[in-house]
């Protein structure tokens, strides 16, 4: 999986390419790490992102919760199958999703 | 039908989701249900992982797919410890980001994504049956 970051004010925005499962979550996580602070709006864009699995919705969630308390956080260009993996799961109404 | 065995190991999803899609494309399977495939194997490898081997690196295990009809049968086995993941209490899907367990949720996608689901411990194996119609 690609991680690929744009900064610009307190706005970032992280592009991910590939599959976001068990072995590149890690990945995922380990770089978001450093990166949140001063971050008060983090969109996310998932145009180029095949799929998503349970270990990639842990650090959706867990962004989330960070992003609760520092600013707002947002998912944009969701394909129809990471769509479906949010709908059935009930990340819809955790998530805001454009 | 064709059956890969591997080691029971995260980095080997590549190599199982690859054995599986080329089956799948055989079979002209559907990219949405592909993808879909491609998630539960995810799950059930991570669950197989951490659950049938948690301390045993050497664990091995296989996947057997073949269709029949419109259904696509995949097989997963192992000889780790028994473990139903489908006695998994689903979790609750609708609590606010700040109360969300974080557990159970993967075999519950499998269970809404995948047509059917079936656990059986037989000679020392586990065995899950999942079935997808396209």
């Amino acid at each position: 999986m690609k991680i690929i970051d744009a900064k610009n004010g307190s706005t970032l925005t992280v592009a991910l390419e590939g599959r976001l499962d068990t072995t590149t979550a890690p990945q995922l996580e380990e770089s978001m790490k450093t990166k949140l602070s001063g971050v008060t709006e983090l969109i996310f864009d998932f145009a180029n992102l095949e799929y998503i699995s349970s270990a990639g919705l842990r650090i959706l969630l867990s962004m989330q919760k960070i992003m609760n308390h520092q600013g707002s956080m947002k998912i944009t260009h969701v394909n129809e199958i990471v769509m479906e993996v949010f709908e059935v799961t009930g990340f819809t109404d955790i998530l805001t999703i454009e | 039908m064709k059956t890969l065995t591997v080691a029971a190991q995260l980095k080997e999803i590549e190599t199982l989701t690859d054995f599986v899609n080329e089956e799948l494309e055989n079979y002209m399977c559907p990219m949405k249900t592909q993808m879909q495939i491609a998630v539960a194997l995810d799950e059930i490898l991570a669950n197989i992982v951490h659950y049938a081997y948690p301390d045993n690196p050497d664990g091995k295990m296989s996947v057997t797919v073949s269709k029949k009809d419109n259904k696509i049968i995949l097989v997963f086995a192992d000889n780790g410890i028994p473990y139903n993941p489908l006695t998994h209490e689903d979790p609750d899907t609708t609590l606010s980001a700040e109360d969300r367990q974080i557990g159970g949720l993967g075999i519950f996608l499998v269970k809404k994504t995948m047509d059917s689901c079936d656990y059986q411990y037989l000679n020392g194996q586990n065995i899950l049956t999942l079935t997808k119609n396209f």
